[in-house]
């Protein structure tokens, strides 16, 4: 889990556990948690009684990622379905998305899904791990893949050509 | 800083991300090869977004003037959509090479690599600007432009140094396309106003060596090294204070058609 802040209310910690049964559409496997785009939570009780105010700040990975949006929109609604009417949701640019926020655990999904997960960004070599046989002889095919994030390999060993989650 | 320059600096970036962008859409379903067609309309994706980035923001710089804009046709708000589908020709800010014909894969090829050269030098320093929504959009795009250059700057090779007609095609590319380099570092008052903290001319060496350099490893040169050193190339401008050539009208012609008849139209 992704939680930037170190001192969050109990009511914080339920949105995060929400936010973690939200999907990327593309990658149905990952978690928006899972990727590292949800910033930060913030809410607060309104003054109302029982209603809760407050934002959820998301990031974008690539500046033209279409799933953003659908994105924003499931959370709205996966808050609304919960009772949390009047929480926003924002979008920042800065501090830039990068691979290295992806969790541990996402990475291993990734690799379940047949997905080559991203190195870190630091120490991307040129070995990309064929996702199907664990064989390190692989070939790129192209620097872009089906989505923006993914670039496309292929095994030399058993044939198979894959997707691989590009460091960014 | 001055509002008005910043607006005008903003919409700039966003169109000729935006021209660019609807000129390699163009490719789609079209390319040489499955691969090659997704990457240039991967490409145009990424270009796509980094111009709703900036339309977006000059948006909120509109809006917060208070002024009446001529933009607010449609009424209620400018929005990145009314900046994109409301604007006539001469209100577009692009460089003029953005708008012209893909013409052949060579051409595509070559723009994209002068033009991402480009890109990144202006981005590399646009992040370290006071303002600090264009630094982050700068910083944000700078990583997707990173991989055009790369892809660019491979098929820019690829084709130079490859069968004698691709080599043909490419040298006919320069030739077409050089006239159109020197727009990128002659900066428009507006840019000048908007006191970014550089000066455009100083980012123009870096993109001249390493344009020189990936063309000279593809056996091609560019027009200000090599036997046609010292010789004079006439550089074409006028994009960003809006006079474009006649290709632009026909790319909002087609980019604009449904806002234009049916207004406001949403799916």
């Amino acid at each position: 889990m992704n939680i930037l802040q170190e001192h969050i209310s109990a009511e914080e910690k339920k949105i995060w556990q929400l936010l973690e049964t939200v999907v990327d559409p593309e990658i149905p496997v990952l978690a928006i948690t899972d990727l590292g785009i949800v910033r930060s939570v913030e809410i607060y009780p309104l003054s109302t009684g029982e209603e809760w105010g407050g934002a959820v700040t998301i990031t974008p990975t690539y500046s033209g990622c279409p799933a953003i949006d659908a994105i924003s929109i499931d959370i709205k609604l996966k808050l609304l379905e919960h009772g949390y009417k009047k929480i926003k949701i924002t979008s920042v640019l800065s501090p830039a998305w990068t691979t290295d926020w992806m969790t541990e655990e996402g990475k291993i999904k990734l690799k379940a899904y047949g997905i080559a997960p991203p190195q870190y960004s630091k120490k991307e070599t040129a070995v990309i791990q064929c996702p199907q046989c664990r064989s390190s002889n692989t070939k790129l095919l192209s620097q872009f893949g089906s989505t923006a994030c993914k670039a496309l390999y292929q095994c030399i060993d058993c044939k198979e050509p894959f997707d691989y989650f590009k460091c960014h | 800083m001055d509002n008005q320059s910043l607006i005008n600096l903003t919409l700039h970036l966003a169109d000729s991300s935006l021209i660019l962008a609807q000129r390699n859409a163009e490719w789609c379903a079209h390319g040489p090869i499955l691969e090659q067609d997704i990457a240039i309309t991967n490409i145009s994706l990424d270009l796509l977004g980094q111009a709703r980035n900036f339309y977006q923001y000059a948006s909120e710089l509109i809006n917060a003037t208070k002024a009446p804009s001529p933009l607010e046709r449609a009424g209620g708000e400018v929005s990145e959509d009314s900046l994109a589908y409301l604007r006539t020709e001469r209100e577009f800010k692009n460089l003029l090479m953005t708008e012209l014909p893909n013409g052949d894969w060579a051409q595509t090829i070559l723009r994209q690599y002068l033009f991402s050269v480009y890109q990144y030098g202006l981005y590399e320093q646009l992040q370290k600007a006071d303002d600090a929504q264009l630094a982050a959009i700068a910083a944000k795009s700078i990583k997707e432009t990173t991989y055009h250059v790369k892809w660019s700057s491979e098929w820019v090779i690829r084709l130079g140094d490859g069968t004698a007609e691709s080599h043909q095609r490419m040298l006919k590319a320069i030739e077409n396309l050089w006239p159109y380099t020197g727009e990128f570092f002659m900066p428009a008052a507006y840019e000048q106003e908007a006191l970014l903290g550089f000066d455009l001319v100083s980012i123009k060496p870096a993109w001249l060596e390493k344009v020189k350099t990936v063309l000279e490893e593809a056996t091609l040169y560019s027009p200000s090294s090599g036997e046609r050193q010292g010789e004079t190339v006439f550089m074409q401008s006028g994009g960003k204070t809006g006079n474009h050539t006649e290709y632009l009208g026909f790319i909002l012609a087609e980019m604009q058609h449904l806002q234009r008849t049916y207004p406001g139209a949403e799916w």
